[in-house]
């Protein structure tokens, strides 16, 4: 459902649109309008319709959070979850032992290695090969699509084993777990994760021969830090800029801004600094560091620097990811001992509290306020796609702007394949793509 | 010989966390059999490809939530020979029915500033009430073994094997120990329809009804049963008031507990 007009035998004015874009999740458009050699519009829409989750969970018990803000996503329902624990522990007091912290960071891996091969792989590999999707590139490369689908399918199993089910999870609650997975079935992970870095690291250096689009962006780059670890499930909130705060001072830098174009509300910082980046190339541009030697030294090899700009690299930023997360699932099931008790106690009661995670596409931002019986009484979720939608039309408007002389369908995929570079879940930031392309 | 066609498969989304049509990516192992097997003709979430209709197979994720989708899901239904609905949103209006309990401006002014931005229905309701569906697999996700039954039946002419008792069967069949009756914890699962595969109480957690009600449920007993467990009217409420809130049973019985 795309189409691109040329008015004028010259192409100097002219729309482009993509109406209902492809492999992502959920659904958007874009609209480009250009005129007289310049870019007038861009708009970045996305139309998945509103399912009001903020509003939905007001009433609810603290309890109900993960569970239905899991349903937000079904390719990362494990950040929901883990940002929604996090925020109702922490407008609790609740102090789950280290037991449950590393047995949740096992989980969330296998969230990253589940999400990033789905997408790197499956989604945004065929761009750069010009193929229509995986299935034509299985066609070409049988064995390229089964080693993904094989590491895809360890990340799954990962949360079969640890969450109950890979699609919302049933085994996770407010404090913990319900049941510690039995320490033979998280042992069996170990070999499978020793090949699934392995894995990672052959798609990695694969995918950083393609051919990347000559784009470079100087991205204010927003995270979470963690003092020990390469941040996934926890930390302070960090810029490339110098920011560094705690998750409470959050709404002080960051608010949303509700655009007419977009059932998705747009992340902005309070400072008019203009659009941010979550998301990979954010994680790994401030934390770079502390990324295992061997990720960085695949990463090296996969043509990357410390720090990465070019967005189209964010296919190989997620593989180095990926092989982080097997290791580090790795050495966390190797260590595994069943917490004991899987779950801390909760005692329900008035508060507030905050909780973020790196979702897979970048962070995921919770803040929850309680009454005296544990009833929600106002909910804000700031997903990630939200945070990054100023930022991909900043893109956009750049690449077309440097690609002014390109044919309206070589045109038209090369902003389908900027978007794609965000892995953007617009189911999630659904609170997206159709592309259009006007030349007038 | 005569070459087969490729019957055409084709997946449509409407509101949902696309988790359902993620389980088809899922099946890792079956996954290339199956695009060996069927031509998909249009799944948006996977491929930039598309085939027109007329489709042998429809799946469909998601809910009816705005006048658009009407529209929409009219036509699917005239392209498709078989429609089957996928997942909880799309057989009973998913988590976003809880709107239909509400008054749906206060849940727009709740999320959004500028209310007349979003074009909406005031309620979120399953495919069938809007046009005629062949077969209802239900789910918050699906189980992917149940997809993969309903898509090899249909492409074999024969009819789904999926089972319409209860998760309590599934757990005797399992051996898995009673929460209710061991643990004292209120279960939905005497009148959920089994096939997530046992999940919630082999985790030691109480079934919560993520595949719908059985056939013939007593909802009415078993929130006797929740009363004498201690569960006051605002829990049984909103217990029968989740994921497949707009499926009838469960919504008369929450709201017998306003």
């Amino acid at each position: 459902m795309s189409d691109a007009t040329a008015a004028g035998a010259s192409g100097i004015a002219k729309t482009i649109k993509v109406d209902a874009l492809a492999r992502v999740e959920g659904e958007g458009a874009l609209y480009v309008r250009i005129k007289d050699g310049a870019v007038k519009d861009i708009k970045f829409r996305i139309f998945e319709p509103p399912r009001f989750f903020e509003a939905l969970l007001r009433g609810r018990m603290f309890s109900d959070a993960p569970d239905i803000t899991a349903r937000i996503c079904g390719i990362c329902p494990v950040a929901y979850i883990m940002g929604a624990s996090h925020a109702m522990e922490d407008a609790l007091g609740v102090m789950p032992s280290p037991a449950i912290g590393d047995l949740r960071r096992l989980l969330y891996c296998g969230e990253w290695i589940e999400s990033h091969v789905l997408h790197a792989a499956m989604l945004h590999a065929p761009d750069f090969l010009g193929l229509d999707d995986a299935l034509q590139l299985a066609k070409s490369n049988r064995a390229v699509v089964e080693k993904a689908l094989a590491l895809k399918k360890l990340g799954n199993d990962i949360l079969e084993v640890i969450g109950g089910r890979a699609v919302h999870p049933v085994n996770t609650r407010v404090g913990g777990f319900y049941k510690a997975p039995a320490p033979a079935a998280v042992a069996a992970l170990a070999d499978r994760l020793r090949w699934g870095a392995d894995a990672a690291q052959d798609l990695a250096l694969l995918f950083g021969g393609f051919d990347f689009p000559d784009y470079e962006y100087d991205y204010t780059c927003v995270s979470l830090r963690h003092p020990d670890v390469y941040a996934i499930e926890a930390g302070r909130l960090v810029s490339n800029r110098g920011l560094d705060i705690a998750l409470a001072e959050f709404f002080d830098h960051f608010g949303e801004l509700h655009v007419a174009h977009s059932n998705a509300l747009h992340g902005v910082m309070t400072d008019g600094s203009g659009p941010y980046l979550v998301g990979p190339i954010a994680r790994y541009n401030n934390n770079y560091a502390q990324l295992s030697e061997r990720a960085r030294d695949v990463a090296k090899q996969a043509g990357l620097g410390p720090v990465c700009n070019n967005p189209y690299r964010s296919i190989v930023v997620r593989m180095v990811e990926t092989l982080y997360a097997c290791e580090e699932a790795l050495r966390l099931a190797e260590a595994y001992e069943p917490p004991a008790p899987p779950a801390a106690d909760v005692v329900p009661g008035p508060g507030k509290g905050y909780g973020c995670t790196e979702a897979p596409r970048g962070i995921c931002f919770h803040h929850y306020v309680l009454d005296a019986e544990g009833r929600i009484v106002t909910a804000t979720i700031v997903p990630p796609t939200a945070q990054n939608q100023p930022q991909i039309e900043r893109d956009l408007l750049g690449v077309v702007e440097a690609n002014m002389g390109m044919a309206d369908d070589d045109l038209k995929w090369r902003c389908e394949q900027t978007i794609r570079n965000y892995d953007p879940c617009i189911s999630c930031a659904t609170h997206f793509l159709d592309l259009r392309v006007e030349r007038d | 010989m005569v070459a087969v066609r490729k019957p055409k498969l084709a997946v449509w989304k409407f509101s949902s966390c696309d988790g359902c049509q993620l389980s088809l990516l899922d099946c890792e192992d079956e996954l290339l059999a199956v695009a060996d097997a069927v031509e998909i003709a249009y799944f948006l979430e996977a491929t930039r490809a598309q085939v027109k209709g007329p489709y042998d197979v429809s799946l469909v994720e998601g809910s009816v939530t705005t006048p658009e989708d009407i529209r929409r899901i009219r036509k699917i239904r005239k392209q498709s020979k078989v429609l089957i609905t996928i997942g909880a949103c799309a057989t009973a209006g998913g988590i976003q029915a809880l709107r239909n309990f509400n008054r749906v401006y206060d849940f727009i002014t709740a999320v959004y500033a500028e209310p007349d931005y979003i074009e909406t229905l005031a309620t979120s309701t399953p495919i069938q009430d809007h046009v005629p569906v062949d077969f209802e697999l239900r789910g918050c996700p699906i189980n992917k073994y149940q997809l993969l039954e309903v898509v090899n039946a249909l492409l074999n002419g024969r009819r789904p094997v999926v089972p319409a008792h209860s998760q309590c069967v599934e757990c005797k069949a399992h051996g898995t120990v009673c929460v209710m009756v061991s643990q004292g914890t209120p279960c939905l699962g005497p009148v959920t329809q089994a096939g997530c595969g046992n999940l919630c109480p082999s985790v030691n957690r109480a079934c919560y009804g993520c595949f719908g009600p059985k056939e013939m449920p007593n909802t009415a007993s078993l929130a006797g049963w929740f009363g004498d467990h201690g569960l006051g009217p605002p829990h049984v409420r909103d217990f029968f008031r989740s994921f497949n809130a707009g499926a009838e049973p469960f919504r008369r019985e929450s709201e017998a507990h306003e």
